[in-house]
């Protein structure tokens, strides 16, 4: 099968200091791919890379079997990638519907319209209201992000990605900062959203990787150190040395 | 009254909105040796919205906007006084593309750079145009200004009388127009778009907004109002002078929407009312040291009142609350 998302040899070094050397990775329609790796990894910056946020030294992004390495953010996102952040960054002083009705309206390309008021368009209001439905929102759409819960807010990160309708969706970390009880709401979300989505998923927590993700692939200062399925991942000697064995010593 | 727009917003027109143009159809009737004044208030006002839609809502700071407002007044003062065109929309016109295409042009070089960068270089353009009309002395009279600027009476049939009365009214339809405008463009998926780069522009990039490209469009719309305001400015004084562009009326509008409240669309009006009345009269009692009493006022919005005079208002109004729309929080 075609991937969806795929780069090969992708590089990237600040100076001297190499954070990305010779990535090829390959995300298949509809597969839940997590990427794994201790801090300092690269993960980030991979994700990055692949909005186009920060350009590659070498290598290239292939996203639907066209060549976006150069191409703006913009258009990857009108390609179909969406992405949530790590750190919450959402509208924060904007009541939650306009959070994710602004993503709507990048889609339906109506967000140049200047003259009919916002509140008029019907139907990026419902869809907005209903996407925020699914994800138990339903009661804060007039809330500012400010007065949200954490938890609730970490959910609008995804609720703003998943209004832009994405083919791919690069999950940076959803459950970060976020008691166990909410995360395992969190992923019970996730394991809920459209089998045709592609996901990547950067996570920490290993539960919820071996639970959600069907393929992990493994990077280790900024090099891939395997891919494979969980139980490949799991009974890895290496794995365990680099990442796993630092986890349950510390 | 904040304004923000946005999704979940009533955009109807509310009652103290019509304060404005009551107050200022008032003051035509009951003062009306003060018109010339009430000219230059208006004329401001629709100066300062120009700056509240690239400041307060799309978050572009900067020290330049004198550029837009110097151009169109120069512009319009050439048409007339070079090019013998005596018709008020013909001059205003010209004020516009040419201040628009101004904004287009150092927008697209100069929005690709963020704050303090910025800043600077939208007061080095400002600079360089003050330059040009200071060097350019057959064109615009250079330090002595240019005179001679005649303006035919609106629509054939409203002569520029001695007393402003058509100059303050002719001001005011023009403001209204502006205000219109502006206020339906805050209030649109647009203006949502805008407000939503001003609070996080990472974000609008990962949602696939070409950030740099909708700037570069609130930027020139932003550069034709001040266009229009400086336009009005010369069709009023039948005079233009380099008083118009460079640093100076740049910090003096920043000082005025600040004094009035940023990104609250009527900030724009309240500031230049209380800047350039509390100048008319510090300036008669206190010639010399009159800055003072406006630099005292700015401290003190800046301290105790950081959403300026507005943001007051706001606090102790309760009909200036913004109201969710029904039907939003219904759901």
């Amino acid at each position: 099968m075609d991937a969806v998302l795929e780069t090969r040899s992708l590089c990237k070094s600040f100076g001297a200091l190499t954070v990305a050397q010779n990535i090829d990775f390959r995300l298949r329609p509809g597969e839940r791919h997590a990427l794994i790796g201790p801090n300092g990894a690269g993960k980030t910056t991979f994700v990055n890379m692949l909005m186009g946020a920060l350009r590659p030294s070498s290598g290239r992004i292939l996203l639907g079997g066209d060549d976006v390495t150069r191409a703006p953010q913009a258009q990857r996102v009108k390609r179909g990638l969406g992405r949530t952040f790590q750190i919450n960054s959402l509208f924060r002083n904007l009541p939650v519907l306009d959070n994710v009705a602004l993503a709507v309206a990048e889609r339906r390309r109506i967000a140049l319209r200047m003259w009919r008021a916002a509140g008029s368009y019907k139907e990026i209001i419902e869809e907005s209201t209903q996407l925020l439905a699914t994800l138990g929102l339903a009661g804060d759409l007039t809330t500012p992000i400010v007065d949200l819960p954490y938890g609730k807010q970490r959910l609008v990160e995804i609720a703003i990605a998943l209004g832009l309708r994405p083919r791919v969706l690069l999950l940076d970390e959803p459950a970060a900062g976020v008691p166990s009880a909410e995360a395992e709401r969190i992923l019970q979300l996730l394991e809920k959203l459209p089998p045709e989505i592609a996901i990547l998923i950067i996570e920490h927590d290993m539960d919820l990787v071996f639970r959600f993700a069907r393929r992990i692939t493994v990077l280790v200062q900024g090099e891939v150190l395997l891919e494979g399925t969980p139980q490949e991942v799991a009974r890895d000697r290496r794995v365990h040395d680099v990442y796993l064995g630092e986890q349950h010593h510390g | 009254m904040m304004h923000g727009g946005g999704y979940t917003v009533d955009a109807r027109i509310r009652w103290p909105e019509w304060l404005p143009w009551i107050a200022a159809l008032a003051g035509f009737f009951l003062l009306p040796e003060y018109l010339s004044l009430g000219a230059r208030i208006l004329i401001y006002i629709l100066f300062a919205l120009s700056l509240d839609l690239i400041l307060g809502y799309a978050g572009i700071i900067t020290l330049g906007h004198s550029a837009f407002f110097g151009l169109g007044a120069y512009v319009a003062g050439i048409v007339s006084a070079k090019l013998g065109i005596t018709d008020a929309f013909v001059q205003m016109a010209a004020a516009a593309a040419a201040a628009g295409l101004l904004g287009a042009l150092t927008g697209a070089v100069i929005l690709r750079t963020r704050a303090l960068t910025l800043l600077m270089l939208t007061l080095a353009i400002t600079s360089i145009i003050l330059e040009i009309a200071n060097k350019a002395t057959w064109l615009t009279g250079g330090a002595d200004g240019l005179s001679g600027v005649v303006v035919a009476p609106i629509l054939g049939a409203f002569r520029f009388d001695l007393f402003g009365r058509t100059a303050f009214l002719y001001c005011l339809a023009v403001l209204f127009l502006g205000w219109l405008l502006a206020r339906r463009l805050i209030y649109s998926p647009f203006g949502a778009m805008l407000t939503g780069i001003r609070e996080n522009t990472q974000r609008m990039h990962a949602i696939g907004a070409p950030v740099y490209w909708r700037l570069v469009g609130v930027y020139t719309l932003s550069a034709v109002m001040a266009g229009v305001a400086g336009a009005l400015l010369t069709q009023t004084n039948q005079f233009v002078g380099l008083n118009v562009l460079g640093f100076e009326p740049s910090g003096e509008l920043l000082v005025m929407l600040i004094l009035g409240g940023v990104g609250r669309l009527y900030g724009a009006f309240i500031g230049p009312v209380a800047y350039l009345i509390a100048q008319d009269l510090l300036a008669k009692q206190f010639p010399e040291y009159w800055y003072l009493g406006i630099g005292l006022l700015l401290v003190a919005v800046v301290l105790f009142a950081r959403g300026g005079i507005l943001g007051l208002i706001d606090k102790w109004m309760p009909f200036s609350k913004p109201a969710a729309s029904a039907k939003a929080s219904a759901r």
